[in-house]
């Protein structure tokens, strides 16, 4: 039996990367067991939910939550404990690990059961793949966004989709964990809600900006460009070093990781860093003054020249077929009214 | 700048790591083990290098309020890692401990016990706060800082983009999609920092003239394999079709507009 951990949202939905882990979890062909320590999510095609109880798994608690999970593996015997390869559950899942003294295999795309287990995990982002060996009594293993549609995770069995008739409610067992007070020292205390306004994770369409930009007022066509297209504004980490855009705008292996729908890159050279922030668009439009730039050989449209002559001109173009110059603009960053 | 009664003294040690600088593609080694190095340079990762700053920001800040305070860097690699050592010395570390084992790609399990075995080598410094980029730039096996936590019965938070310094221990803050969260652990902590918190300076010519003087001290590390062994590394497929070149310069606008209509985002 495989345990699947599962985060689950303020409004009870389950978290991101839920059905990738689940799909992974499935695909191994042993049977899977969900643990949460929030509401239960309809429609898991398992036949068991533990859910775990205790005053300091109230809120994300990475400690209490990894020590809670240890005494849950000691309880229940399963072969393995698998979580999203999200900031948390990367988190939670090394703490188990340290606390139980196992290995931990983070962001796999499929896990095979063998002695030893073997498994291909993401590296440097998704641009490489590594193939590994899991020896361990207790599997730990982290499953990376994407994996359920990456093929890697060979022939999932059955996925946690709604492809199979109306799954039975699973039995929920409670557990109580004991934990020791001072495991509330990692705890969140406050929360700041994200300002309103399209989120860079979530936009279908992504206006981002490099070196080329050549300065932050250099981004006010980029912001008026994504305005138009119901988009998010992001930039390449030498944007954020030279102080032109905030970090949480960034694009790539240390910023963000971005799958939208239509991903513009200005004056963006596409080296490793930022290519596996954006690899994952579903169509790439690179505008580049240089046309052996890997962003614009790996594009899927391309357009030579410089990003001031060229956007100006798109936006112009847009507004004209639109036939409207009184559109009002959500994002007035030097939209001009003509 | 505090008004409360600080410490007198506050050491802070980071912990980094050498890995190749990447460019757009990246070439392995015949037996698909490594990335192949013959043509690349070596750095620290992005995370790492924030951590480096924060450290020598939090140093700068204490010492202007009165205070004395160290940063020791250390770093689990082959001799050569001595140049990532003496960068984060250059920007403003004081010292650099190189735990010596015989290969740059360790796993996680013998990386947090070399770590630990570098700490033991100096049984009598104390450090207040343990900085630790959050994941490796080319491993990304994000766990070696919650391993040396835990070991040390450290609270660990990871991911953090910000850190304060205030009565009762640290306030850090993390980014999530839905917001910002708050944590408050007592010092002694480790912290898992994200690139963001800070831009790292870019160091000056004393610091390099310092650092290239500066005594490293060599401590034996722990390369006894864990339980996740990398069998090969190998690029995933790539079948993106060629890319279709809408034109040049403003002239191309109608073309692309084409596009985005087709794509219905206009």
């Amino acid at each position: 039996m495989l345990l699947v951990l599962i985060d689950t949202e303020a409004d009870g939905t389950p978290g991101p990367g839920t059905g990738d882990v689940l799909a992974v979890a499935h695909a191994t062909g042993l049977a899977v067991e969900v643990v949460t320590t929030g509401a239960v999510p309809d429609g898991l095609a398992v036949r068991r939910v533990h859910r775990l109880r205790h005053d300091l798994l109230t809120d994300h608690a990475p400690e209490a939550l990894g020590e809670a999970l240890v005494q849950l593996l000691a309880a229940v015997h399963p072969a393995g404990l698998l979580a999203a390869a999200t900031e948390r559950g990367d988190e939670v899942l090394a703490q188990t690990a340290a606390r139980a003294g196992l290995p931990l295999a983070t962001r796999c795309l499929a896990l095979c059961p063998g002695e030893p287990w073997s498994l291909t995990r993401v590296r440097s982002g998704g641009v490489l793949l590594e193939d590994a060996e899991l020896t361990a009594p207790v599997v730990l293993a982290t499953v990376a966004p994407g994996a359920a549609a990456s093929g890697s995770a060979s022939a999932p069995a059955a996925s946690a989709s709604a492809s199979e008739a109306p799954a039975p409610a699973p039995d929920v067992v409670e557990f109580v964990p004991e934990l020791d007070p001072v495991l509330a020292r990692t705890r969140v205390v406050e929360r700041v809600p994200r300002a309103e306004g399209v989120s860079l994770a979530t936009a279908p369409v992504v206006v981002s900006g490099g070196r080329g930009v050549g300065s932050a007022d250099g981004y006010a066509v980029l912001e008026e460009l994504a305005a138009l297209l119901g988009g998010a504004v992001g930039c390449s980490r030498v944007a954020t070093n030279n102080g032109w855009r905030s970090h949480s705008d960034q694009v790539g292996l240390t910023g963000t990781q971005i799958a939208p729908d239509l991903y513009i890159a200005c004056g963006i050279s596409g080296a490793t860093q930022h290519w596996v922030g954006c690899m994952n668009a579903r169509t790439i439009l690179a505008i580049n003054i240089d046309a052996e730039a890997p962003m614009v050989t790996r594009a899927t449209y391309a357009v030579l020249g410089d990003l001031h002559e060229v956007l100006p001109a798109v936006i112009e173009e847009i507004r004209a077929r639109s036939g409207t110059v009184d559109r009002p603009d959500p994002v007035p960053v030097g939209v001009a009214d003509r | 700048m505090s008004t409360t009664a600080e410490p007198e003294r506050r050491d802070v040690l980071v912990c980094i790591k050498r890995t190749p600088a990447v460019g757009a593609r990246i070439a392995l080694t015949d037996d698909g083990l490594a990335i192949d190095t013959r043509h690349l340079g070596f750095t620290m990762g992005p995370h790492e290098e924030c951590a480096v700053e924060e450290a020598v920001r939090i140093a700068e800040s204490h010492r202007a309020a009165g205070g004395t305070a160290r940063v020791t860097v250390l770093t689990v690699g082959p001799p050569d890692a001595a140049e990532q050592l003496r960068y984060a010395i250059s920007m403003g570390a004081d010292e650099g401990v190189l735990v010596e084992v015989p290969t740059e790609e360790l796993d996680p399990e013998p990386t947090a016990a070399s770590i630990l075995a570098g700490l033991r080598s100096a049984p009598d410094t104390r450090y207040d706060l343990l900085l630790f980029g959050t994941d490796s730039a080319v491993a990304g096996n994000a766990q070696a800082g919650i391993r040396v936590a835990c070991a040390l019965g450290l609270p660990m938070v990871a991911g953090v983009k910000g850190i304060r310094f205030d009565d009762s221990g640290l306030e850090l803050r993390r980014g999530t999609p839905a917001g910002i969260e708050i944590y408050r652990v007592p010092l002694p902590a480790a912290v898992g920092v994200k690139e963001g918190i800070n831009v790292p300076r870019y160091p000056a010519v004393t610091g390099r003239m310092r650092a290239r003087k500066a005594p490293l001290r060599t401590v034996p590390g722990e390369p006894a394999a864990g339980g996740l062994r990398t069998v090969a590394l190998r690029r995933p497929r790539e079948d993106r079709p060629e890319t279709v070149v809408l034109g040049s310069g403003a002239a191309a606008a109608p073309a692309v507009v084409d596009v985005l209509a087709e794509l219905g985002v206009v």
